[in-house]
């Protein structure tokens, strides 16, 4: 049906032309951004070995206190240690990020190879990625939320499954285009098993976009963590995460903008550098580009 | 800010005068912010409720906005006054010598929204309808051998055996008063909510602008006859004063205190306590508790499963828990809550506090422990029920659980929005099947005050409320009282039934909180209420 | 390319029917009963099951599938189980202050972004490039409803400029309208600005380098002539993509920005439907949203034919 650009390939489109100034590809920013996030990550994940309190530890004597020696950061409605709970609260964030990113590009990468590659196949799975597309993923993702219970592991398929047909698309329009490579043509000639040709030849073309993609939604899935906490349907206070304490924080967001405050800031500094990052990827990665650079 | 009253008994509202004269005053120095621009007519009060409206049968739910909707368009044969007496209201009222035959006269004057009559034969409906959904209903006409209207104004009850308390239940303020309905809506199925929204009290509902957890608007219903006794609680004369009640719903309270601040709205039932200090600032609203009874907030356990099963571990849970950090959490200000042991709430004719010492008290986890030992506490995990959507339960579950734990429990906190809590706690499954074990939620104190309503103090295993204890002496005890005589033998019964719910650990008593209003200030004249209503009030300029 | 029109209607056919049914199914397998929600707390496990009953809950799950898709076809979209109020009616309601503040977003953020796209592509590899690249990322990175609330403390709270919440229809005081929707558009349009300005920024880098922009350059056309009229409209396609494609972002924005704002949308509406489980104004919403969604980027693929000269059908 329709020549180039496809119309309804809008990721695609999206991956494949932005560009970024030289100084973000190699310069000061993604060094910068990298920086950022190894102590980001550094800090939250060693967080147990040196916060002051335990991030649970409640006591309602010290509610909603400003920052002291004792509470660097103040405390929260329930009289817990702020600066315990955000640094804490990084680990379960970052899970969230990470385990979305890397479940939706697996089986984005699964269905996507199998859609680009069988003709019989692609119709129905775009058929029902275009419908998965077509529902608001907020919408979605809390029906889902509401259907599993409010669990770390139930925020992560909530957030992956509207992801994945983002992803199907992106792998399987790169096997479309690669299984007409001579290379790819010359193994299904020679009778190569289906999983050669599927893993040795097709597979490796996705991989630098898909790196790209699941950054993005390593972001964007810290993100829709915060949201769906804030609409209520998030992980449990008893576990801390940057959505919930602001979530939590937000009726005191005038006597106590802190509570709103330090998280965003964590939450936004992270996005920020994987986003940069992500970016400093892509243009590393696509050879597209490379070719137009040379 | 005019700050009113805080305290837990006294005026609530200063009325007249001084007030007037504060808004005045107030209204000449105030800011006018760019919120003006949205100029409110004086004969209309925006108030934003404690949550959107959705329901609009008061009769087939239990939720406090749809009864605080019915009061506004219906009206009720007999009400109660701030002792809790019974006091005419459609209607006068005689009781037989034998105690069998209750006589209600309809007064004169009294018409439904469509221009049609209240007749007896309506209120007969409404009574038979409401007798199948309310539980204090159903115990009377499980003994009725006819009710019927004996002429145009009169309904006549007789009963096969005496009932005591049947006019306590029949002018209860909560959770379902029999609002009276035009007979043919009230033919309707007590299981299906009607669709008819014609009643007789003193607003008309303006259907056209109903908007479901929006808003809703009522318009002054002008053919309304009030008694002519002054208004006091839900009893007396409900004189209206404004053109038209908005109730609007906002979700997000501090949205809504700037709205009040800036004069968007008129009134706001409910402000978080930790909020206060934003309106302190504002001189053109005053803050105040209007309720002095409040809320109780409570627990209960699964007496189906383990192991919670077991009266000894329900009593170690019991020793575990104290009230004061639970409350602080919750609503931080000591000047808005109070440790309170009484399962029928501390302010009520029949509050007795035996027993409750630990629980006001510090707690006693030590002793819990001891009695965990002894009752051979084998580590089952306790199923804990936590809303994530409820602010005024935020607190307990998670207090709790750390008291529970302190104490040797190993408490399994599940999180879930509220309306897979109501559908969970109703599963008599294993815990570990979808089942539970504990959850909180919170009470009105009227709807508590008596071991007739109180929906915890009911020992009819798979009919008894959520939780299901199976406890025929509590049954003999809830008889006693529906056949005392007099008063003091049913606080004597009361203060029994007391020692016994908190021995078994039926549930457990977690204290009392306040909830405040705040208004601006020339919305004066406000009841004094559990129930906010808008009869009496006025918007002054 | 009218085959191709009605090839392209077609396919929504499908998409839309598995909508329906995915939701359909997702809704019924939620934990959640209504029959609890409407009844209180108080009701006892017999009443709940009289009122399941009346609702047409305990019917089999196909049955009531397929008297919904029957309703759906005589464009019934049912009764809330909580309100009693036809599902139709409160869309009619709810939609309006959802569509004006989208709309009103929409334009805010194309006459704001694509500017701003152009000048950092125009002025490549400067400091107004990066100012705009790095707006563009701080965009996506920052949870929208701390957005309104910074916006709330600044402009409501401190500045006092303008109204902190609420709606007002502008058919009945336009002033209070559009005071009121500042905010919200505001907050928004801040990540729907970062993305088109990104997309703006790299197709017309794109198009700048081509021959028939130096050619046009090298005949002295001005600037902004060269500029808007030659390079942008080669440069619209993927503009336009991405405006259809991050309406499904403004979709999920809307949800969180009417909750800050008490905005009584169609956002606020699902969310409390879903949290009620309020089964026939949750299925009609998500259909909505998605036909919604679905028909934007169907005019958006025919517009392609009017904005690309170069792709025929």
């Amino acid at each position: 049906m329709a020549a180039h650009p496809q119309p309804t390939s809008a990721m695609q489109v999206v991956l494949g032309a932005i560009q970024l100034p030289a100084t973000f590809r190699v310069g000061f920013g993604p060094i910068l951004a990298a920086i950022v996030l190894v102590l980001i990550v550094l800090a939250t994940a060693t967080a147990y070995l040196y916060v002051p309190h335990d991030p649970m530890d409640m006591n309602a004597l010290e509610r909603l206190k400003g920052p002291s020696e004792t509470f660097w950061l103040g405390t929260d409605p329930y009289g817990r240690d702020l600066f315990s709970r955000v640094m804490i609260g990084g680990q379960v964030s970052l899970l969230i990020g990470i385990g979305a990113a890397i479940v939706s590009v697996f089986i984005g990468l699964m269905i996507g190879l199998v859609s680009g590659f069988f003709r019989t196949a692609d119709a129905i799975i775009m058929r029902i990625m275009d419908a998965l597309m077509a529902i608001p993923s907020i919408l979605l993702a809390i029906a889902l939320v509401a259907l599993n219970g409010p669990s770390i592991w139930s925020v992560i398929f909530a957030i992956t499954i509207p992801e994945i047909p983002r992803v199907v698309r992106l792998v399987r329009s790169v096997v479309l285009s690669a299984r007409e490579e001579p290379y790819v043509e010359a193994a299904i000639a020679l009778g190569s098993s289906m999983s050669k040709i599927l893993w040795q030849h097709l597979m490796p073309n996705t991989l630098a976009p898909i790196i790209v993609q699941g950054t993005y939604i390593c972001a964007s899935a810290i993100l829709t963590e915060a949201i769906l906490s804030f609409l209520g349907a998030g992980v449990s206070t008893e576990i801390p995460t940057w959505g919930n304490i602001m979530a939590e924080g937000r009726m005191f967001f005038q006597i106590k903008p802190e509570l709103i405050f330090w998280p965003g800031l964590m939450l936004s500094l992270c996005i920020l550098s994987i986003n940069l990052l992500g970016d400093t990827a892509r243009d590393l990665l696509d050879p597209r580009l490379k070719k137009r650079e040379a | 800010m005019t700050l009113m009253s805080h305290h837990f008994s006294g005026s609530i509202l200063s009325r007249g005068r001084s007030v007037m004269a504060a808004a005045l005053l107030a209204a000449s120095t105030a800011i006018v912010p760019a919120g003006t621009a949205l100029a409110q007519d004086s004969e209309t009060i925006t108030a934003v409720m404690h949550s959107g409206l959705r329901v609009l049968d008061p009769i087939i739910t239990t939720a406090h906005i749809t009864r605080n909707h019915g009061y506004m368009i219906y009206d009720v044969l007999v009400a109660q006054d701030k002792d809790f007496a019974p006091q005419p209201q459609m209607a006068d009222f005689a009781v037989s010598d034998d105690g069998l035959t209750y006589t209600f006269t309809l007064r004169d004057g009294l018409m439904f929204h469509n221009g049609e009559p209240v007749t007896a034969a309506d209120a007969v409906a409404s009574l038979e309808r409401w007798g199948k959904r309310d539980s204090g209903g159903q115990l009377i006409f499980d003994i009725t051998a006819s009710l019927e209207a004996t002429d145009d104004k009169t309904v006549t009850w007789t009963l096969s055996e005496p009932f005591g308390p049947l006019l306590d239940i029949v002018s209860k303020q909560s959770a379902v008063p029999p609002f009276i309905m035009p007979a043919s809506v009230a033919a309707t199925s007590a299981d299906e909510a009607i669709t008819d929204y014609t009643g007789s009290g003193p607003f008309v509902f303006v259907e056209e602008e109903f908007e479901p957890g929006v808003s809703v608007t009522y318009a002054k219903f002008e053919d309304y006859v009030p008694r002519e006794e002054p208004a006091d609680w839900m009893a007396g004369g409900k004189v209206v004063n404004v053109d038209q009640v908005k109730w609007i719903a906002m979700p997000d309270a501090q949205t809504a205190i700037n709205a009040l601040v800036s004069g968007e709205i008129d009134y706001l039932e409910q402000t978080p306590i930790d909020l206060l200090p934003i309106l302190e600032a504002s001189p053109d609203v005053a803050v105040e508790v209007r309720d002095p009874l409040g809320y109780q907030t409570m627990g209960r356990m699964n007496f189906k499963h383990p192991p919670f099963d077991d009266e000894k571990i329900r009593q170690a849970a019991l020793m575990a828990m104290s009230q004061e950090p639970i409350l602080a959490t919750l609503i931080g200000n000591p000047e808005y809550y109070q440790m309170c042991g009484a399962i029928f709430g501390c302010g009520t004719p029949l509050a007795s506090e035996t027993g409750t010492e630990t629980l006001t008290g510090a707690g006693d986890a030590a002793g819990a422990k001891a009695l965990l030992e002894e009752a051979g506490y084998d580590g089952t995990p306790v199923v804990l029920m936590q809303p994530t959507d409820v602010v005024t339960l935020t607190a307990q579950p998670v207090v709790a659980a750390q008291q529970l734990r302190e104490a040797g429990f190993n408490v399994d906190m599940q999180a879930m929005d509220w309306q897979t809590l109501v559908t969970r706690r109703a599963s008599q499954s294993a815990p570990a099947d979808g089942g539970w074990n504990i959850f909180f939620t919170n009470w009105m104190v009227p709807e508590i005050s008596s071991p007739l309503i109180n929906p915890m103090v009911n020992g009819r295993g798979d009919d008894a409320w959520f939780g299901w204890p199976e406890d025929p002496a509590l049954e003999e005890l809830r008889a006693e009282f529906i056949a005392a005589t007099s008063v003091d033998q049913q606080k004597e019964i009361a203060e029994r039934i007391q020692a016994h719910v908190i021995d078994t650990v039926n549930y457990v008593p977690l204290g009392q909180y306040l909830p405040v209003q705040s208004r601006r200030t020339n919305i004066v004249d406000m009841i004094p209420a559990p129930v906010p209503v808008f009869w009496e009030v006025d918007k002054t300029e | 390319m009218f085959g191709y029109i009605i090839r392209r209607i077609l396919a929504v056919i499908p998409v839309m029917a598995i909508v329906a049914i995915f939701v359909f199914l997702l809704l019924r397998l939620t934990p959640g009963d209504p029959a609890a929600i409407i009844a209180g707390d108080s009701a006892t496990p017999a009443q709940l099951e009289r009122i399941r009953e009346s609702l047409g809950l305990s019917e089999p799950l196909h049955v009531q599938l397929v008297t919904w898709i029957g309703q759906l076809f005589r464009g019934d979209l049912g009764t809330s189980i909580i309100s009693n109020q036809p599902v139709t009616r409160l869309i009619g309601q709810r939609i309006w202050p959802t569509l004006q503040i989208g709309t009103l977003t929409i334009i805010l953020s194309v006459l704001i972004a694509v500017p701003l796209g152009v000048l950092a592509a125009w002025r490549h590899r400067t400091w107004v490039d990066y100012a705009v690249m790095t707006f563009s990322v701080l965009g996506f990175s920052i949870p929208v409803f701390v957005i309104g609330y910074i916006f709330i403390k600044i402009f409501a709270i401190d500045l006092r400029w303008l109204p902190v919440q609420g709606y007002s229809a502008p058919s009945e005081n336009p002033q209070a309208f559009f005071t009121r929707a500042i905010l919200p558009c505001l907050t928004l349009a801040t990540i729907y600005v970062a993305l088109i300005a990104r997309m703006t920024r790299a197709s017309m880098l794109e198009v700048l380098g081509e021959d028939y922009v130096r050619t046009a350059r090298a005949k002295g056309v001005r600037e902004h002539i060269v500029l808007f009229r030659h390079a942008l409209r080669n440069a619209a396609v993927p503009i336009m993509t991405i405006i259809g494609t991050g309406f499904a972002l403004l979709i999920s924005g809307v949800v969180v920005t009417e909750s800050v704002f008490n905005i009584p949308g169609i956002g606020r509406l699902t969310v409390d439907a879903i949290l009620a489980r309020d089964y026939p104004v949750i299925q009609a919403m998500i259909l909505l949203t998605s036909a919604i969604y679905v028909f934007v980027n169907l005019l958006i693929d025919i517009s392609y034919t009017f904005f690309d000269p170069r792709i025929r059908y």
